[in-house]
């Protein structure tokens, strides 16, 4: 099946939303790296839940908390297919990326990381992959690392093996970099960090909507990634994580279902994966996480991640033809990411034009701060792609940068 | 007439605003200044404002740094304008640059002179704190706290 080019007529027909119209023109959507469009099979999903099976999980003996149950833990199963996981215990429903890096900061980090001692992470990591780690190696008086990119913002692999060492407890890094859409080689990282037995987690945020992920394969002992950057809800994500870690870890968040047994005096943890779900889950979330997923399943990854790339192609060719206008982020091995800057404007006013012509892209600073700071600009311009994109699509984009710069320049 | 497009990002971007964004008034440091940083984390918009007050006046005032051309623009109006006024004066003049600014765009607006350039921000909420960022800063520059001012 998957030599057969994607029909992205009828991947857009699936995609209520892209019938919008935005200040009177069709909306043109590439914000997609700051969240992703929902499919008519997720948003009906949602709508079953509450219509039809709406009661908490793992506790009524009635019909419909079986029925919530079922399909909480059949969306489970979903996740591991998807990540080619060996066990469904190693994967656990958190809120988002975000929270799955906070997680594994507070229970492995706490319980590994000690005085002096060193975590590890790159030089385009998201805000999120960097302030989890700083707060855990403020308190245990640890220090980060920072293994540095090339200009064209590719990871120098040789800087990067030169900073694992004894002192290294974890290695934090980007999968794919949501800013410049360099596609970090993890699996090399991997290799060359257990080779020390350092163990590593892959922030998997902005790679799952567009290549296939196989973690066991990867051989990462953490794996994260966001509901609603693959076409899910908001409030829901995964942290996969190996069984014999996660079990070996204290938790995170004490209350119901991570426990088997309270008394004042003590409490039994309940088994990989409740222990680290505390509370009533986002069931509805973790649901509609797992249509998401059977929809890429459909579509197929590699149709998908073909389709993204002569995009991109299509789309750094078509900027590069712009006067004044910069790409930032040109490593070889990219993913989904158009980011630039242009001579003389500021893309925040980049972003308002655009807008105005129906086009959404993202303007600032990407939640990277570090990185903006390492490519001397304040700010850049990201136009970043997902499955629905078209060719015409880019097309607009070029002509709405032509009339950027006829009123500026 | 579109419903929307280029008359509106015209509106915005006035003439005389991408002049002032080209070539900033004002765009230098003043020596022995009372000064203030602001900054905008939300787009990474920085501006310096320096202030020469005196007996209550602003004898000269200047700026300088990075930004988006509304907030480029507004700072270089706004120098200009606040030269030889009160420090109660400008504080007026930004109350009344705010209500211009938020306004919703069916109502009147008061007429502000040059100012009045930068009244199309209204039709975009997103730009006020673009627009409004060296006011803040000229404030805390006119008490001369030399702490960074945030619009978040």
């Amino acid at each position: 099946m998957s030599h057969v080019p994607l029909d992205v007529v009828a991947v857009r027909a699936d995609f209520p939303i892209l019938r919008e119209q935005v200040h009177g023109k069709p909306l043109v959507y590439l914000d997609n790296a700051a969240t992703t469009q929902k499919p008519q099979a997720v948003i009906d999903r949602l709508t079953r839940y509450y219509s039809e099976e709406n009661a908490n999980v793992h506790r009524g003996v009635h019909l419909l908390s079986e029925r919530a149950t079922d399909a909480y833990e059949h969306s489970r199963q979903t996740v591991r297919r998807f990540l080619h996981a060996r066990d469904v215990q190693e994967i656990v429903f958190v809120r988002g990326t975000t929270e799955a890096i906070n997680l594994v900061a507070h229970s492995y980090g706490r319980t590994h990381v000690g005085a002096g001692d060193e975590v590890l992470v790159t030089a385009m990591e998201h805000h999120s992959n960097i302030v989890p780690w700083q707060l855990l190696c403020e308190e245990k008086r640890a220090r980060l690392r920072v293994a540095p990119i090339t200009d064209a913002g590719e990871l120098r692999l040789d800087e990067y093996e030169a900073l694992l060492s004894d002192r290294t407890k974890i290695v934090a890094v980007v999968h794919v970099s949501n800013a410049l859409g360099t596609v970090n080689p993890v699996a090399e990282m991997i290799r060359m960090a257990h080779r020390r037995s350092i163990p590593v987690l892959v922030d998997g945020a902005q790679a799952v909507a567009h290549m296939a992920v196989d973690v066991q394969a990867l051989d990462c002992d953490f794996y994260t990634l966001s509901g609603h950057k693959v076409f899910g809800p908001t409030g829901i994500g995964v942290l996969y994580g190996k069984a014999a870690l996660l079990d070996a870890m204290p938790p995170y968040q004490g209350g119901g279902d991570m426990i088997s047994s309270v008394t004042f005096e003590r409490t039994r943890y309940n088994v990989l994966p409740y222990k680290f779900e505390a509370g009533t889950p986002n069931i509805a979330g973790a649901i509609g996480l797992g249509t998401a997923l059977e929809y890429v399943e459909a579509l197929g990854l590699d149709r998908i991640a073909a389709h993204e790339h002569a995009l991109l192609e299509y789309g750094t060719e078509a900027l590069s033809q712009i006067e004044g206008l910069r790409m930032t982020g040109t490593a070889r091995d990219k993913a989904g990411i158009l980011a630039f800057v242009f001579e003389a404007v500021h893309p925040h006013d980049i972003g308002t034009i655009l807008d105005r012509e129906g086009l959404a892209i993202r303007t600032g600073h990407h939640c990277c701060q570090p990185l903006m700071d390492r490519l001397g600009v304040p700010a850049t311009a990201r136009a970043s792609l997902a499955v629905y994109n078209t060719h015409e699509e880019i097309d607009a984009l070029a002509l709405a940068l032509n009339r950027v710069r006829e009123v500026f320049v | 007439m579109n419903t929307g497009g280029d008359a509106d990002v015209q509106d915005l971007y006035q003439e005389v605003i991408l002049d002032h964004n080209r070539r900033p008034r004002n765009y230098h440091p003043i020596e022995h200044a009372q000064k203030a940083e602001g900054y905008n984390p939300l787009c990474g918009d920085r501006v310096t404002v320096y202030l020469r007050v005196e007996n209550g006046r602003i004898a000269d005032a200047s700026f300088q740094g990075s930004g988006c051309a509304i907030s480029k623009a507004s700072a270089s109006l706004m120098t200009d304008v606040v030269k030889g006024k009160t420090l109660e004066e400008a504080e007026e003049l930004f109350q009344r640059f705010h209500q211009m600014i938020t306004r919703p765009p069916d109502e009147p607006v008061e007429d502000l002179g040059k100012l009045s350039v930068l009244a199309g921000v209204r039709q975009f909420p997103i730009r006020v704190k673009c627009a409004s960022l060296p006011w803040h800063t000229l404030r805390s520059a006119a008490e001369a706290k030399h702490d960074v001012v945030s619009t978040e």
